[in-house]
């Protein structure tokens, strides 16, 4: 029987993930096919859309910077063991936090105010994010469906605390009252010409500084080792005498703070008021986010660019090319997941043995 | 007389309503109890149902849209399957994945084949499952309570419905009285012992796939065309994973889980009625806090407040033969 040979590092990092990536766009290539529409067409407007002008590229990173956040929230989680599919959920309560501060100290700098969105949107992503993990940690529950079902419990609070406490009385839509503009987040646009009229605003610096700060508590501090420990060998991290039930709840309050900045992103810095459904699945396009970039801050900013880029093209695509409606971006997000995440190993054999075969009159065997 | 008609219309939307979850919880125990978590089932559900839909719409017969609503779940499972036991992937990853994908799938098919906004065409009464009256209905329908429960409660129901009563008592005998039923239940809990007995571990997990493809896609067929008439987008609502919480307190158990399908359809249809309505001291209660309600019960049940499950051994971890 022949041994199995390792892949070189690079193969396994860097090969392996972008060849599941391409075969996710192939497969969504073969679909829009099929609904007899032409995929390189496609893919052609959706990169002028993303990238060809100024507004667009600055809508592409404003998309990009919720993704980041929650594709950070489900790795961060991931690295200890736990699967949160709840950043939906945990962004949309975190926008009850930021409207409360908001409108509490309407009128405020933004210098002082988006420090106070950030804390208060972090509070209520945590608790929201925190039950979950208090019932895995506790009772046993299965955080993938209790993520999900406070995903549902998140709808109906917040219509009701939308249509039925913070809507302004004559104000037809569903929306809160509006934040004075001195305390909403500044927009790029403001510094950089370049962004036109595109909502991209200081979130997304907050969201690199979020990538290093991520990068910094996994890889480099001792909660971060824990939290790997756990992750990788319950077994081992209870003889190291790490209480899993207190890294559990912890994980997941974090995991929920930083889901929550996609409210800080919405709310504080682009509509400048608390809107019905405003998430709307930037919180599960974190979980293809997370998969695609091996749940690493560096993968996670190229896969929320890529995600960022699929959603501003895909709305360039819907004016050019009718047939194609934005879903199918979930479908090319649900490809994603498949190849990057339950099937990753799906190329690694062929590859061994083509690897094998490659190496083996190189190293004079 | 009023308050026992009110309870058998009560009643009976609770048996309506609970059929999607009592087909999707027994289809879960199959693949459960042969060691492979499925997540994928709300998916499922929504891909069947579109399926469904969408060939009633297009060939006129109810009978080819439930074919197309069990293909579809077949190829979700296969996906699952090549995936968890082939490729001894991540079960949960795989299952999250098939729910995005018929999520996306649904609608962007939806709306390229029929330009309704992701909307199947209404269907008409010969298109759908339509109520069946059972023999005598019509004759005792008089007959004071007996008859009025048999006429309003077991009788006039559609075809899937009485499949899905039916396929309670069949999962009970299969599991727990054939040589089928053993194997699957050993495969999830010890599959080594059925290895070294000269078994086909990823078989047996495959039958019990097929099983579970098979049922889910009968529910998925009766959301859209025998409760509704077409299918409109994520009409599946969260049922998969409230058939999932539902298999985790019923201890993996077929009857059990019909009990607490049950309580949820009955819970659903609570819904309706409690609508509008204001209570002595807290007034209206707002829709949304009735909406949120088998969310939050199936939170409380799966938090265990009542008893511990213990979920078959080998649940999720894929099998490998030593070398």
């Amino acid at each position: 029987m022949s041994v199995r040979v390792p892949l070189p590092r690079w193969v396994d990092v860097a090969l392996l993930p972008v060849l599941n990536v391409v075969l996710a766009f192939l497969i969504g290539g073969l679909i829009v096919l099929s609904v007899g529409q032409n995929p390189l067409d496609a893919v052609g407007y959706m990169i002028y859309g993303a990238f060809g002008y100024g507004s667009g590229f600055g809508y592409t990173l404003y998309y990009t910077t919720d993704f980041i956040f929650a594709g950070l929230a489900v790795s961060l989680a991931f690295h200890a063991g736990m699967f949160n599919i709840g950043p939906e959920g945990q962004a949309y309560v975190a926008g009850l936090g930021v409207i409360i501060v908001a409108l509490l100290f309407n009128g405020l700098h933004w210098a002082l105010m988006f420090p106070l969105m950030i804390i208060a949107g972090g509070l209520f992503g945590a608790f929201w994010a925190f039950i979950p993990g208090y019932l895995q940690a506790k009772r046993g529950s299965h955080i993938v469906i209790t993520t999900i079902l406070f995903n549902f419990i998140a709808i109906s609070l917040m219509g009701y605390v939308i249509t039925k406490i913070l809507k302004p009385a004559g104000v037809d839509s569903d929306e809160s009252a509006p934040i004075q503009a001195i305390s909403r987040v500044p927009q790029l646009r403001e510094f950089l010409a370049l962004f036109k009229n595109s909502p991209v605003n200081l979130t997304f610096l907050l969201a690199i500084v979020a990538l290093f700060f991520v990068y910094w508590l996994v890889w480099r501090t001792k909660f971060g080792y824990a939290m790997r420990t756990l992750g990788r060998n319950p077994t081992a991290a209870r003889y190291a005498g790490i209480s899993s039930s207190r890294m559990i709840m912890t994980t997941m309050a974090l995991s929920g703070a930083l889901a929550a900045m996609v409210a800080v992103n919405n709310v504080g810095g682009v509509q400048g008021r608390l809107i019905l459904n405003f998430v709307a699945g930037a919180g599960f396009v974190g979980v293809a986010v997370a998969f695609m970039g091996k749940a690493h801050p560096v993968g996670v900013a190229l896969a929320s660019l890529l995600f960022g880029a699929l959603y501003q093209g895909g709305q360039e695509l819907a004016f050019s090319m009718p047939g194609i409606t934005r879903e199918m971006i979930v479908t090319i997000q649900a490809l994603v997941i498949l190849f990057t995440g339950a099937m990753g190993d799906m190329l690694r054999i062929p590859l061994e043995k083509l690897f094998a075969r490659w190496q083996r009159p190189a190293g004079g065997g | 007389m009023q308050y026992f008609n009110d309870l058998v219309l009560i009643f009976d939307s609770t048996v309506r309503l609970a059929v999607p979850l009592i087909l999707a919880c027994l289809a879960g125990l199959y693949s459960e109890r042969s060691g492979i978590v499925d997540i994928g089932l709300e998916g499922k559900l929504l891909g069947a149902a579109f399926a469904a839909a969408a060939m009633a719409a297009v060939s006129g017969s109810p009978w080819l849209g439930l074919l197309a609503g069990i293909g579809v779940a077949l190829c979700m499972s296969a996906i699952h399957g090549i995936a968890s036991i082939n490729l001894k992937g991540d079960q949960t990853i795989s299952g999250v994945a098939l729910n995005f994908l018929a999520a996306g799938l649904t609608t962007f098919l939806g709306q390229s084949w029929f330009h309704r906004g992701g909307f199947t065409p209404q269907l008409s009464a010969d298109q759908r499952f339509n109520p069946i009256t059972l023999p005598f209905a019509e004759q005792v329908k008089d007959v004071p309570i007996i008859g009025e429960i048999y006429w309003e409660l077991i009788s006039g129901h559609n075809i899937l419905t009485y499949v899905a009563f039916i396929a309670v008592p069949v999962t009970a005998f299969v599991l727990f009285k054939t040589r089928f039923g053993l194997r699957l239940r050993a495969v999830g809990e010890n599959p080594k012992a059925l290895d070294t007995a000269g078994m086909s571990v990823g078989w047996l997990r495959y039958q019990a796939l097929i099983i579970t493809a098979v049922l889910v896609g009968i529910g998925g067929t009766y959301l859209s065309i025998a409760q509704s008439a077409g299918f409109n987008n994520n009409m599946s609502a969260g049922r998969g994973y409230i058939a999932l919480a539902a298999l985790i307190f019923a201890k993996w158990k077929p009857w059990p889980a019909l009990l607490v399908c049950l309580l949820f359809g009955f819970l659903d249809a609570m819904q309706f009625r409690l609508q509008g309505i204001k209570f002595p001291v807290i007034g209206e209660v707002p829709v949304q806090a009735i909406q949120a309600l088998p969310y939050i019960l199936t939170i409380i049940l799966l938090a265990g407040f009542i008893g511990r499950a213990v979920a078959p051994k080998a649940s999720g971890i894929p099998y490998t033969k030593e070398r």
